[in-house]
């Protein structure tokens, strides 16, 4: 063996290590690397209690009750199989609406999840506001709220596109 | 038999030097028309979206960012390695003059990220999984960059620098996957994705053509930073002061 066959052989071993080790390092702290626990997670018991966590899902429809007066508000995330239900005082971020991915950071208490951050998680799709509203019209079967709540462009050039 | 001998040719310094010295009009011109195109259709033509509004137009400088510091990263971890096992010394320059792109492009990505992620995730930064592998990369360019300076001695310089960037490749697919392996705060991507691109034509193609603009861009720069480099490393080479006395005698 060339010593120049040597060294590439040296390399394609330590590659071969390092991609083993990552990948057992990662699968073993996979549980830290998660960013959130969805509520069906939450209901199951794993995530850890006493300790503040992160839960993520959907704000369920026609869940967001505010108190009058303050900035307190309540309601429901869900993963579509279990539910979860929050209590926030404070700022929203600027996406959080009905129907919208969020994440909450605070603690499990007695059943509820008393929130200290509320951040909007947004998806990786992106669509023009004429092609939001006609695919609104056809799913009318969500409602006008709807449309008025998610799409707050669709409704400024209402007089534009049909 | 006829590349390899194209490949040595490529390898002796004062051929590679005049070569990428010719290269850059053919990578900076095609760069500037496409970014001037793919950043004026984004920023103005492109339509905004339902949801963010004009805020989602950062993507079309983000995505290109993200990608071209990865792509560095993958150039330099190679160059490195074909400079390490087959001891050649020009792609050690390559490695050395890459670094710095990538992490300008790096840091515009963490950068754009941020001022995005205020208004639409309701934070400056969090501790997920793509943010944190993107920042280790960051971190891995300011470590390659730091270490090869600490040496006085180019080989080991080239060497030591070299075993860094090798691995700190396992960070690559970490980064790029982090978003499908963990739930995590930043979105999937939406180009490459299962079902195809998750945007519309209209704002689709301004964001491809951006992604060949910043592309060619680093070729550009590249070749201009790697030909400083070798003037560098050969300014001791005979080939350099003949060159130089010839250059000086006809002016």
């Amino acid at each position: 063996m060339t010593p120049r066959q040597k060294r590439l052989w040296t390399l394609v071993a330590v590659l071969a290590g390092l991609g083993l080790a990552t990948a057992v390092a990662l699968k073993a702290f996979d549980s830290n690397l998660q960013y959130f626990y969805d509520p069906s997670e939450v209901r199951a018991g794993k995530a850890p209690s006493g300790k503040a966590i992160r839960v993520g899902g959907m704000v369920a429809k026609g869940s967001v009750v505010r108190a009058p007066g303050s900035l307190q508000v309540q309601f429901v995330i869900t993963d579509f199989a279990q539910n979860v239900t929050v209590q926030y005082t404070g700022l929203l971020p600027d996406l959080f609406r009905e129907g919208q991915g969020i994440i909450a950071h605070g603690e499990l208490k007695n059943g509820t999840f008393i929130a200290d951050e509320v951040l909007a998680k947004h998806d990786e799709k992106y669509t023009p506001p004429e092609v939001a509203k006609s695919l609104k019209k056809r799913h009318e079967g969500l409602g006008a709220d709807g449309a008025s709540a998610t799409a707050p462009a669709a409704t400024k050039d209402e007089g534009t596109s049909r | 038999m006829g590349t390899w001998t194209w490949f040595h040719k490529l390898s002796s310094p004062p051929h590679f030097y005049r070569i990428a010295g010719k290269m850059i009009p053919w990578f900076a011109i095609p760069a500037a028309l496409c970014l001037a195109y793919g950043l004026y259709a984004g920023l103005v033509l492109a339509p905004a979206d339902y949801q963010q509004g004009d805020a989602f137009r950062i993507i079309y400088v983000h995505a290109p960012a993200a990608w071209l510091s990865l792509m560095c990263y993958t150039v330099m971890a190679v160059a490195a390695a074909v400079g390490l096992v087959w001891r050649i010394k020009l792609a050690h320059a390559l490695a050395a003059a890459t670094a710095p792109i990538g992490a300008s492009f790096a840091f515009l990505c963490l950068a754009t990220g941020s001022i995005w992620g205020r208004p639409m995730w309701g934070t400056w930064w969090t501790w997920d999984a793509r943010l944190t592998s993107q920042l280790i990369l960051l971190f891995l360019y300011l470590g390659y960059m730091a270490l090869r300076s600490a040496y006085d001695d180019l080989s080991k310089a080239d060497r030591a620098s070299a075993v860094l960037a090798i691995v700190g490749i396992v960070n690559v697919p970490i980064i790029h996957f982090s978003v499908t392996w963990w739930n995590s705060l930043h979105q999937g991507s939406t180009v490459i994705r299962r079902g195809g691109p998750a945007m519309p034509p209209s704002m689709l193609i301004p964001l491809l053509v951006c992604f060949l603009g910043f592309t060619l861009l680093y070729a550009a720069l590249a070749s201009i930073r790697v030909r400083a480099e070798v003037l560098r490393r050969e300014r001791h080479a005979s080939w350099l002061s003949q060159w130089s006395g010839r250059a000086g005698r006809a002016e």
